[in-house]
């Protein structure tokens, strides 16, 4: 717009810029700076202790278990609601809202619900009592059982966590043209050619943010965990917060802050890499 | 496929039309099994809090509602903390709220209608949020809230939510300022608006109902917040520490009821925003 008002739009995001620097970058930096120090000297103390503990593995193999399994199962799930979706007239602002549900809730929330289910005296026990299969009541969230303990704590981050990926897959099919899939009809080509050469190609950018917001979300997980399995299942979040609020341990709690930063920052280079977004090409 | 190309091909070709109505029956059963998968389980964690401690030993369950009342809930709400932490999560989303729109839409109006050098930069500043797990940002913020006043209070917990919400709510409101068509914003100023004037005249009435939604995303974001609400507060708790620290002393039927409790707003919430969901969701993530 007008030269002699170049000043207005630094003054307007000026407020944020400095309440991102201040609570975001400092922080950030704070926390590289408590992990890599002793006493005021740099030092890799911290890291060596985290890495040491016995929890260390156990968390770093189970928080990488559950991303693989849930982040894959999810964009799938999203997928399907997407596709089962586009092909309904009425009733489609409400079986949506329905499928949004769960972008509500929170992972301490889901852990609760599915704790209900999967309780000793609960429903998912007293049904496999009613079609004969157990004779007692089973226990899956203890740690005698850690197979069907990782399943619980993946069933429920795929309950709540899927709404999201949902939301952005949807977003993004809303956005392809009709024009592109009819073109393709004409020529011959079935549901699942359309589906895997024009669809999945144009929503690259929906995919893209959808899988770079779960897995950071995913490396992330604690509250799910802790709500149906307590310390039962270790996790990198879970363990720094153990450090920070009962050892009171500050330099290994950022240690682990740490550790799930530079793995959540790999995971966004990598899907920025892998699932290339042409601005030109886009519809 | 439009029901009236349906009924057409029902009458010319009774084969097609029953491949036709098998897949839309497959079509809707797959629509129902998703709902029920989503549904279901909040019925049962609604069961489990209203159905007492008789309700959580009781064995085989049916998974009907019978031997439920309120009074189960109303105990739980009475249980010392409970109402309190409601209202420190309800204070603290409110912060959130104001801070992250007072601070993003500005942001979001600079993005949307002027072009000015660093503006990209910012735009990375904001993404760059994103690819960062930020509530463990909470963790070395404890020691300078402690020196600053802001540990155990909803303020501190606010600020650091707002970390979580702002970029959201700057990028949101970017699509939405451009949503607003800048030839009526600039016939205000010839019919001798001033800029602050036209803005508030023309450019808020416009933009408000996208402006709601995204407060809403804000509220929902702090109201379910876990790990920087545990980590900031002792006394001061919100809703969600307040249940993780009490989580392992705590009754089942208290811990179903806690999870009601933190899903019944949000619920409530979607619904009202649920038509700006997928506008929201397509903007935000360009």
């Amino acid at each position: 717009m007008t030269n002699n008002r170049s000043w207005i739009p630094y003054l307007l995001i000026l407020p944020s810029v400095a309440f991102l620097g201040l609570l975001f970058v400092v922080p950030l930096v704070q926390t590289i700076w408590l992990a890599m120090s002793d006493n005021g000297m740099p030092s890799l103390a911290n890291a060596e202790r985290m890495v040491n503990d016995i929890n260390f593995a156990r968390s770093v193999r189970n928080t990488f278990l559950l991303t693989i399994v849930v982040v894959p199962v999810q964009l799938c799930i999203a997928l399907v609601m997407g596709t089962l979706v586009a092909k309904v007239g009425r009733g489609r602002e409400t079986i949506l809202w329905i499928w949004t549900i769960p972008l509500g809730i929170s992972d301490l929330a889901a852990g609760l619900v599915w704790l209900s289910i999967l309780q000793n005296t609960g429903y998912f026990n007293s049904a496999l009592f009613g079609l004969g299969i157990i004779e007692r009541q089973a226990s899956w969230l203890s740690y005698q059982t850690p197979v069907a303990l990782f399943l619980a704590i993946a069933i429920a981050e795929i309950w709540r966590g899927t709404a999201i990926v949902m939301v952005i897959i949807v977003a993004g099919l809303n956005q392809v043209p009709k024009e592109f899939r009819e073109a393709a009809e004409i020529f011959g080509a079935g549901p699942w050619t359309r589906f895997w050469r024009i669809t999945l190609p144009l929503i690259r950018p929906a995919l893209q943010s959808a899988l770079i917001l779960r897995t950071v979300l995913a490396f992330e997980v604690f509250a799910v965990v802790y709500a149906l399995g307590g310390r039962n299942f270790p996790v990198l979040v879970g363990e720094a917060y153990y450090w920070q609020n009962q050892n009171q341990n500050y330099g290994v709690a950022a240690a682990y802050a740490v550790l799930i930063m530079i793995i959540s920052l790999a995971a966004t280079l990598v899907y920025l890499k892998a699932i290339k977004v042409d601005p030109e090409r886009l519809p | 496929m439009s029901s009236q190309a349906m009924t057409a091909q029902t009458t010319t070709d009774t084969n097609t039309a029953g491949f036709v109505s098998s897949r839309r029956w497959l079509l809707w059963s797959g629509i129902a099994a998703l709902c029920a998968w989503v549904l279901v389980p909040i019925y049962l964690v609604a069961l489990g809090a209203l159905g007492g401690r008789q309700g959580v030993y009781q064995w085989p369950k049916t998974g009907l509602p019978t031997g439920i009342s309120i009074d189960p809930f109303l105990l739980f709400l009475r249980t010392e903390g409970v109402v309190q932490s409601f209202l420190n999560s309800l204070g603290a989303a409110g912060i959130t709220v104001a801070l992250s729109i007072i601070l993003g839409a500005p942001a979001g109006y600079a993005l949307a209608r002027y072009n000015f050098h660093g503006k990209d930069s910012y735009r990375l500043l904001v993404l760059l949020t994103r690819a960062f797990p930020l509530a463990i940002l909470a963790l070395p913020l404890t020691v300078s809230f402690i020196r600053l006043g802001l540990y155990d209070t909803i303020v501190g917990v606010g600020l650091i939510h707002t970390v979580l919400a702002l970029p959201f709510a700057a990028l949101v409101t970017q699509g939405i300022f451009l949503g607003v068509p800048k030839e009526l914003e600039e016939a205000a100023w010839v019919f001798g608006c001033t800029r602050v004037q036209a803005f508030f005249k023309v450019v808020v009435p416009l933009a408000l109902p996208g402006i709601v939604a995204t407060a809403v995303f804000a509220f929902v974001i702090s109201w379910n917040e876990v790990f920087a609400a545990s980590v900031l507060t002792v006394r001061n708790r919100t809703l969600t520490a307040y249940l993780l620290t009490v989580l392992s002393e705590s009754p089942m039927h208290y811990r179903f009821a806690g999870g009601l409790m933190l899903i019944l707003p949000s619920v409530v919430f979607i619904f009202a925003v649920r038509r700006y969901l997928f506008a929201i969701w397509g903007i935000s993530s360009k």
